[in-house]
């Protein structure tokens, strides 16, 4: 069992393999025939060389900028949504819950061209705005998904005693029911901050400003018809993939319950 | 009204459609029966599972333009390792020019789709079997069932939600996917292999014309197919019932 479950993993894995070896070859070793997997010289200076480069660097910051701002709208919108469906019946609640589930499994793939007149019209093309708001519109649902269900497993009596104990609504929300459902809050941020990282063609067209550019977008023009930096295209990928990959295992066990929307498990 | 009549004149629609057709199709159904595999066998205990479903983790989280970078590199004429390891084992008796020949250009996009889709889809199926109980298998064993047998009239049975969940939402991911296509058939000039979601943005952002009344045609033609497939899974799915 063990065995071939290595070497499962191995074949999971060894896409991501090749993407390492090559980030550590020097130039002169990328076209060369017949192709190696491993480096003749190591190179693990390529990673130095992708961190000092400028463009590198915006396109990091925008990264940053992008996934962490539109990451605390969605959790400052998600909790009191949430919080407020998971405790009060109210006419509209089902429909509500019917906007959500549908926003979730839409993405901005479909509607690129619509929303990049909507931001034309604003005045809104190549700004750090544009990109922000269209990434929390679109990984909102899951957030409010996902804390609905952490907050409506919390006993109600739990929130009764501490009004009892003088604790206001805000007061209850901040210091009862947050901490408790801290795993769900977690989920819900390192999602919409993965979401936003990774998205891509939000940003290849409404962003068209080098500087402004995004991780995604920006780094493939290490590669293009006049320039083949493979290995610092590489480099710079496995720089974006690897905290992500961390942060994602951190959430394995709540995310299909989320994206399913409590459906399966 | 008349964009809607010069979309349906459009001499690359059918082609357009078609790939789409074969690419969700297939790309949602080798998926949806590997994942059924990599499920059944991670449900197992083991040493080592753990680190297992780690690595199963990598291509879904990272950035789906970066993997279909990385396939790009592989799957290269000259350079790229796949035509070297096919050839070393004698599995191909010459290169093949994987995403410049209108014959292997799909498959190759197809593939990878199917790597990328592998993770959500198995971790939806591990989700469905953990929600059976072992009575049943159980019961089963008590019956004298073959573990085939137990497979085909215990297992995949109470495993449809899980998999009605996973077959729609891959179908609309799929169909969504954009990095993919956009990456690896980014040499070949045309509309040859693309999908209804690439045409529409090669047709808004990138073709001479700049035809934004026929992309939006086009993107009202895309939302109402996802809109058809939201359907489906909200009438499968009891959400209703979520409890407060």
């Amino acid at each position: 069992m063990t065995g071939a479950g290595g070497l499962l993993a191995l074949a999971l894995l060894s896409p991501y393999l090749v993407m390492l070896l090559t980030a550590l070859k020097p130039a002169g070793e990328l076209r060369i025939t017949p192709p190696r997997l491993t480096p003749m010289r190591w190179q693990p200076g390529n990673f130095l060389d992708v961190l000092g480069d400028p463009g590198f660097q915006s396109w990091l910051m925008s990264s940053l900028v992008v996934a962490g701002a539109s990451t605390l709208i969605v959790v400052l919108a998600a909790t009191p949504a949430s919080y407020y469906v998971a405790r009060h019946r109210f006419p509209g609640r089902s429909a509500f819950l019917f906007v959500v589930l549908v926003t979730q499994m839409f993405s901005p793939t479909a509607l690129v061209v619509g929303l990049y007149r909507e931001f034309f019209e604003l005045g809104l093309v190549n700004t750090y705005a544009a990109l922000i708001l269209t990434n929390a519109a679109f990984n909102l649902a899951f957030a409010i998904w996902i804390l609905r269900a952490f907050f409506a497993s919390i006993p109600k009596e739990i929130e009764e005693a501490a009004a009892v104990d003088g604790c206001g609504r805000v007061g209850t929300l901040v210091r009862v029911v947050l901490p408790l459902s801290l795993p769900g809050l977690v989920t819900a941020v390192v999602f919409a901050f993965i979401a936003a990282w990774n998205e891509y063609i939000v940003a290849l067209t409404l962003m068209s400003d080098p500087a402004g550019k995004p991780l995604t977008v920006g780094i493939t023009s290490y590669v293009t018809a006049y320039v083949q930096h493979w290995n610092q295209l590489f480099a710079a990928a496995v720089i974006a993939i690897v905290p992500v990959v961390v942060l994602f295992a951190l959430i394995e066990r709540h995310l299909v319950g989320g994206l399913t929307a409590g459906s399966v498990k | 009204m008349q964009n809607y009549a010069r979309l349906l004149e459009q001499p690359a629609l059918a082609a357009v459609v078609a790939n789409t057709v074969v690419w969700v199709a297939t790309v949602v159904a080798v998926t949806v029966v590997v994942s059924l595999g990599l499920a059944q066998f991670l449900n197992q205990r083991f040493p080592g599972r753990r680190f297992v479903r780690w690595a199963l983790i990598v291509p879904w989280a990272a950035s789906l333009v970066m993997t279909a970078k990385l396939f790009v590199w592989m799957y290269d004429y000259y350079f790229g390792i796949l035509n070297h390891v096919l050839v070393t084992l004698g599995l191909l008796a010459a290169p093949v020019d994987w995403l410049g020949e209108d014959t292997t250009v799909m498959g190759a996009m197809i593939a990878v789709g199917v790597f990328v889709s592998l993770p959500f889809t198995t971790y939806v199926v591990l989700a469905g079997l953990a929600g059976i109980p072992d009575e049943v298998y159980e019961a089963a064993r008590v019956d004298g069932a073959s573990r085939w047998r137990t497979y085909r009239s215990v297992t995949l049975p109470l495993l449809r939600p899980a998999l009605v969940v996973a077959i729609v939402l891959n179908v609309i991911y799929v169909f969504n996917s954009f990095p993919i296509v956009w990456t690896l058939n980014d040499r070949n000039p045309g509309f040859g292999h693309d999908t209804l979601i690439t045409y529409m943005y090669k047709i808004a952002f990138k073709s001479a014309a700049r035809d934004v009344g026929l992309a939006a045609a086009l993107g009202i033609v895309n939302v109402l197919m996802i809109l058809g497939a939201v359907a489906v899974y909200l009438r499968t799915v009891p959400w209703r019932e979520v409890e407060a």
